[in-house]
């Protein structure tokens, strides 16, 4: 699990978190209790109209603004490790 | 007469400054009797003292405005400075939502909320500190270090927008913007004993804020009493291209004048009420229903069946969003990135796992699991289902009543460090404010009375699009009150 969201765990936190999010799953389980077959699930609270803007471009962040905050930079993009060293 | 502006420069007159509201300081500088300039000085002062370095403050900022930069007597808000919770983006000001991942961060734009305040005539004050990432009851959770409440220095001041709560509770902000997903504007109001608002999903833009959970997340106003909150949100709300969930609310917010609440029913739901809810708070609360009563609102007895689930729908439900939303923080494009290593996953891995705090780390392994495959009906469709329910109760409920009203947290600020160890104790925190959030729905917490010497907040909650009679109602609620909050200025 720790794998799928990207984060490296010690070992020695791997026992400490699987304690702490069994005990939220347990309470978590409660919604289990209920009877919901013919309930719709909710995909937005309120009724949203006319969400949608014209499709016009726009300028886009500089480049170099972009590039500002970045840890490491190379040719004008973003500077990452090889994906298969 | 003397008036503010030419006794500031004395100690007392100072005093006499910072005790005005914010609409009323607007009003002086609108009419020429103070200088928003004068006022903007004494209050970053005193917030910069806070800051300092090695200075045993509150802790309620993260950054605090060097210059005057951009202040104006002009426009609705006259130059009365505005403190803002750090996750909001704020142009060339540091902005790393109580994160470590963040650190540094500066972002090339501003939050529609805060630039719309700006272009009201609040100045950008300073930043606030909150849990990372806005996830936590205590703003415990920071990179920057706990902030304390001013009430008594050995508690917390709740949470997320705890920074923002303690600052306007101890005089260091006139007025602050917070965010509320599950109660973060809300219960950090009842802990510090002021005004806290979370209003409609979709009336102020998001646009600019970090993200926790975007079902949920909206921006609102924590002020000293209820006619700041509702200056503060009339200059924020509105349609903003920009976030698409975003609403053009359907009439314009006005300042509340009711005084009485003559025929207004009032509903008290059972499960929001009784059990979770510690006994000096329950007395309060019953003790304010009666005042409600004698000015004229009927209590009814209501239910809200399915709130029981509601925090058990809802740490399904951010954390999922969170899991999503929290994927930006790579080392990529901005913030931290882990040194050393050779392999792209492991960059990831690394950097998250050093940039990110504990909390955060179980929620976004929270969230990965319910979204995971084989896991995603039990927990994300399902509690998507159970939030459909709590929404039906509330349209139910508002058949027979104008309002709900519960005790905002269930108990008062607790001690620093009392409930870190245990996620759960925590979460119990939000079990008043959760279904609001699932629901949408607006909903304001007002201080109400002291329980042994620390603030309880009452909180009254409306159907959709109801700020302006929700607003009115807790402002007649907060005359009766007469709620004292000066003994928590600093």
């Amino acid at each position: 699990m720790a794998q799928l969201a990207r984060l490296a765990l010690a070992e020695e936190e791997i026992e400490p978190m699987a304690r702490e999010l069994s005990a939220v799953l347990d309470h978590v389980a409660r919604i289990a209790e209920l009877d919901l077959e013919h309930v719709a699930p909710t995909s937005h609270v309120l009724d949203v109209t006319g969400a949608l803007r014209p499709d016009e471009p726009r300028p886009c962040l500089p480049r170099e603004l972009a590039l500002a905050q970045a840890p490491a930079v190379s040719n004008d993009g973003f500077l990452v490790p090889s994906p298969q060293a | 007469m003397s008036d503010a502006s030419s006794s500031a420069s004395s100690p007392q007159g100072e005093r006499e400054l910072l005790k005005l509201t914010a609409a009323q300081a607007a009003r002086r500088i609108a009419a020429g009797e103070l200088s928003a300039l004068e006022l903007f000085d004494a209050y970053r002062e005193r917030a910069a003292t806070d800051h300092a370095v090695g200075h045993e403050g509150l802790n309620c900022f993260t950054w605090v405005a060097d210059e005057r930069a951009g202040v104006e007597d002009s426009g609705p808000l006259a130059g009365v400075p505005l403190a803002v919770k750090d996750l909001f983006c704020t142009e060339g000001v540091p902005s790393q939502s109580g994160s470590r991942i963040l650190q540094g961060y500066t972002p090339p734009y501003t939050a529609t909320a805060v630039a719309r305040l700006r272009d009201a005539g609040a100045p950008l004050l300073a930043k606030t500190n909150q849990d990372e990432f806005a996830m936590g009851s205590s703003t415990e959770n920071s990179a920057f270090g706990p902030t304390l409440n001013p009430w008594d220095r050995g508690r917390v001041p709740g949470g997320s927008s705890g920074g923002s709560a303690a600052a306007v509770a101890a005089g260091l902000a006139p007025w602050a913007l917070g965010t509320d997903t599950g109660g973060s504007i809300r219960q950090p109001a009842a802990l510090c004993g002021i005004v806290g608002l979370k209003p409609t999903y979709g009336s102020v833009s998001r646009y600019g804020m970090i993200a926790f959970a975007s079902s949920l997340d909206q921006a609102g106003p924590l002020t000293r009493d209820v006619t700041d909150a509702a200056l503060l949100l009339a200059h924020m709300v509105g349609r903003d291209p920009c976030d698409a969930t975003s609403l053009q609310l359907p009439e314009e917010i006005v300042l509340p004048s009711a005084q009485e609440l003559t025929g207004l029913r009032l509903g008290v739901p059972a499960e929001l009420h009784g059990e979770g809810i510690e006994t000096g708070v329950r007395e309060v609360f019953d003790g304010a229903c009666k005042r409600a009563e004698a000015l004229g609102a009927e209590l009814i007895d209501v239910e809200l069946p399915h709130a029981p689930y509601a925090l058990s729908a809802y740490y399904v439900l951010a954390p999922a969003e969170c899991s999503s939303n929290l994927a930006r923080f790579d080392g990529v494009r901005y913030g931290l990135r882990a040194p050393g290593a050779l392999e792209l996953l492991d960059m990831y891995t690394r950097t998250r796992h050093d940039g990110f705090g504990p909390e955060v780390r179980r929620r976004v392994m929270l969230g990965t699991y319910a979204l995971s495959s084989g896991y995603y009906d039990a927990y994300y469709a399902r509690a998507q289902r159970v939030r459909t329910k709590i929404a039906e109760d509330f349209a139910d409920a508002f058949k027979r009543v104008d309002f709900i009203v519960t005790p905002t947290a269930p108990t008062v600020a607790f001690k620093l460090g009392e409930k870190t160890a245990d996620p759960w104790a925590m979460y119990l925190n939000d079990l008043c404010t959760v279904p609001m959030s699932l629901a949408g729905i607006p909903a304001i917490s007002i201080p109400c009375g002291l329980s042994d010497g620390l603030p309880v907040g009452l909180q009254l909650a409306g159907p959709a699009f109801s700020e302006n009679r929700l607003l009115d109602a807790a402002y007649a609620l907060e005359q009766e009150f007469g709620f004292d909050g000066s003994a928590a200025h600093v």
